[in-house]
């Protein structure tokens, strides 16, 4: 018996030492929580303070004004955003959707190990050069900056996310129902685009709202494909009397601005009320992106408990 | 002819396999497209900055005391932009790495159940908020009241010490714009990141291991520091790696607190140039061909580096979960 005792009476000071370091250590890292935390709220918080001293209805439903004249909106910059943001979903959804079909379904084979390695360094290629190769590849031969430019570059950066949430997704769905369908006789795509995906449905459309909200943010690879342009208006577009088909590529074949990218650029100009305006830019740009953010979270909460329920 | 018309169909539906050839044959023309347009990326960086390549050779990116980067003269070097780039991505690993891992323990270990979702989500949020926001956050609020002081604070502090002093030689400028305010919005930026990662390297080590290190009778904080990071080891390394990746390309963020200038000095407390940074303001002013190709050749360079990076952080944390789960099948 005291053989036990003994050697824990020697160490009771190196045991207290272990447990003040376990407290201190574990404290810590509560504490680094908070302060990574931190900036979170002082961001929104600021910009929510600044922003909401200069945002009114004039500043989401007008024209830039010229430089140096008091009021005007960016009514440019956000249709910008729309037409890029849909634009850029229409071209990056069907193919990620399908491609997810790949990844999750065939993980094993060359491809598709290739195919899921190549998503993740996609995912990884730094904005900026995308809008590079973008400016290579569209602006240049067709020798004007221009919105669809701008959308597929942004597509380029939305597909890696897309296509790895569909595939988690797709994964989750339970195996009997796609063999229950394939046991009736329905061929694999059937099976997949009607059977799966419904069953997956709120899991993938959760990702590429993620998806939008994340590339709506997005900034760098526009500055050399989209360039910006404070005229553009698409009510003088549709105004100008072309037929559909024209009107719809007047509206994507020229230069637009993007919310972020206005951002940008008024932050830098020496006029203090475009430094104003840009934080209300800033205002109404994450209040859309943490909008998208915290609905989907709230959606998923509600269906994950009605699911365990 | 209605008769013929539906065995033809019959037998196109036997040929196509009820129309699976063609679904098979749609999945396999578009899963090669990631990877083709990866080889697309770096195939067009690489002819389309032929020129620069040709002309400056390795020159453009080895390490120069005195770099030049003139479109007047046509004379070009990368070396600052790789530096500037290199450091405020090591200096904001070495801040963020240390608190991510505080994080996700935190997160994994010891947070009460009911607290962990919310605070997973509040730092999804926080890698939710658009770069132009961060670099705007950070010109008017986070240069002037936490950069400013804590640059003069580091220069009093480490500014005389012989070799390392060279880093944080001052004055920091007024406005607080330099490399260090770069490597901390950067630090902030990839926390979400690396926390997120690591904290599922954590979640993924089995039971089993935390138990026998309680049996032998370790603290908790001896488990986690003896027994855990050890077994997730490479996972956390590729968790630092992605960081480091999306520092590298971070852009607008940086280039909006970074100062923007070709500095001679290699302090953090000056203000500098990152290679997204230079293409991010150059590139759509540069009429000079050379010009255009060296900024595209910079890009290639940043390319290479993320996609060298990338590839190695996958490695590894795929490494992580396939031995997670041979752990798992074992016990």
């Amino acid at each position: 018996m005291t053989t036990v005792i003994t050697p824990y009476i020697q160490n009771r000071s190196r045991f207290t030492a272990r447990r003040i370091t376990n407290a201190i250590m574990l404290t810590l890292t509560g504490a680094v929580t908070l302060l990574a935390l931190l900036p979170l709220f002082w961001i929104i918080g600021y910009v929510i303070f600044k922003g909401g001293q200069y945002i009114n209805l004039d500043f989401i439903t007008q024209m830039p004004k010229p430089l140096g004249v008091q009021g005007g909106g960016v009514l440019h910059a956000m249709q910008g955003t729309l037409i890029l943001t849909m634009l850029s979903a229409i071209i990056a959804i069907p193919p990620s959707i399908i491609i997810a079909f790949y990844a999750a379904f065939r993980p094993n084979t060359l491809l598709g190990i290739v195919l899921r390695f190549s998503t993740d360094v996609l995912s990884g290629v730094p904005s900026i050069v995308i809008g590079l190769v973008g400016y290579a590849l569209i602006v240049k031969p067709q020798g004007h900056y221009s919105g669809l430019a701008g959308s597929f570059a942004i597509a380029v950066m939305m597909l890696p996310i897309i296509i790895r949430t569909t595939e988690e997704m797709l994964k989750l769905v339970p195996n009997n129902l796609r063999e229950g369908s394939l046991a009736l006789g329905a061929a694999e795509w059937k099976t997949s685009l009607s059977v799966i995906l419904p069953a997956a449905a709120n899991g993938v459309i959760t990702g590429i709202m993620l998806g939008i909200a994340r590339v709506s943010g997005e900034t760098a690879p526009l500055i050399f494909t989209t360039l910006g342009n404070e005229r553009y208006n698409i009510g003088q577009i549709v105004q100008g009397g072309d037929s559909f088909f024209q009107t719809l590529y007047n509206i994507v074949e020229q230069p637009m601005d993007s919310l972020p990218l206005t951002l940008w650029k008024y932050a830098q100009q020496p006029f203090p009320e475009r430094v104003n305006q840009s934080w209300a830019v800033a205002l109404v740009l994450m209040l859309f992106v943490l909008a998208i953010n915290i609905v989907v979270r709230l959606w998923i909460r509600s269906r994950g408990t009605h699911l365990k329920g | 002819m209605k008769v013929s018309s539906l065995s033809f169909s019959k037998w196109l539906d036997q040929r196509l396999n009820h129309g699976d050839r063609v679904w098979n044959v749609l999945m396999l023309t578009l899963s090669l497209v990631v990877p083709v347009l990866i080889i697309l990326i770096g195939w067009q960086l690489w002819i389309d900055s032929s020129g620069a390549r040709e002309k400056f050779g390795w020159a453009f990116l080895l390490p120069t005391a005195d770099a030049a980067w003139n479109p007047v003269f046509g004379k070009f070097q990368a070396w600052p932009f790789i530096y500037g780039t290199l450091i405020t991505s090591a200096v904001a690993i070495i801040i963020a790495v240390p608190v991510s891992l505080g994080i996700a323990i935190f997160l994994a270990e010891l947070c009460p159940a009911w607290l962990r979702e919310p605070l997973s989500w509040m730092l999804e949020l926080l890698a939710a908020i658009p770069s132009v926001v961060y670099g705007l956050w950070g010109i008017f609020v986070f240069l002037p009241f936490v950069v400013k002081p804590f640059g003069d604070f580091l220069t009093a502090l480490l500014g005389p010490i012989p070799v390392l002093g060279l880093f944080f030689e001052g004055p920091l400028p007024a406005s607080g714009a330099s490399r260090l305010a770069a490597s901390m919005i950067l630090a902030i930026m990839i926390i979400p990141t690396i926390a997120a990662v690591t904290r599922d390297v954590f979640l993924a080590i089995p039971q089993a291991q935390r138990e026998a290190s309680f049996a032998i009778g370790s603290t908790q904080w001896e488990m986690i520091w003896q027994v855990l990071i050890p077994y997730g080891l490479s996972g956390i390394l590729g968790a630092v790696i992605l960081g480091l990746g999306r520092a590298l390309g971070e852009t607008m963020a940086v280039t909006m607190v970074i100062g923007n200038s070709i500095a001679g000095s290699v302090s953090l407390l000056s203000p500098g140039y990152t290679m997204s940074s230079i293409i991010a303001n150059e590139f759509a002013e540069a009429v000079d061909q050379l010009h255009s190709e060296s900024l595209i050749e910079v890009g290639l360079i940043l390319f290479v580096l993320t996609l060298l990076l990338n590839s190695l952080a996958r490695f590894l944390v795929w490494q992580v979960a396939r031995r997670g789960t041979e752990q798992d099948a074992r016990s």
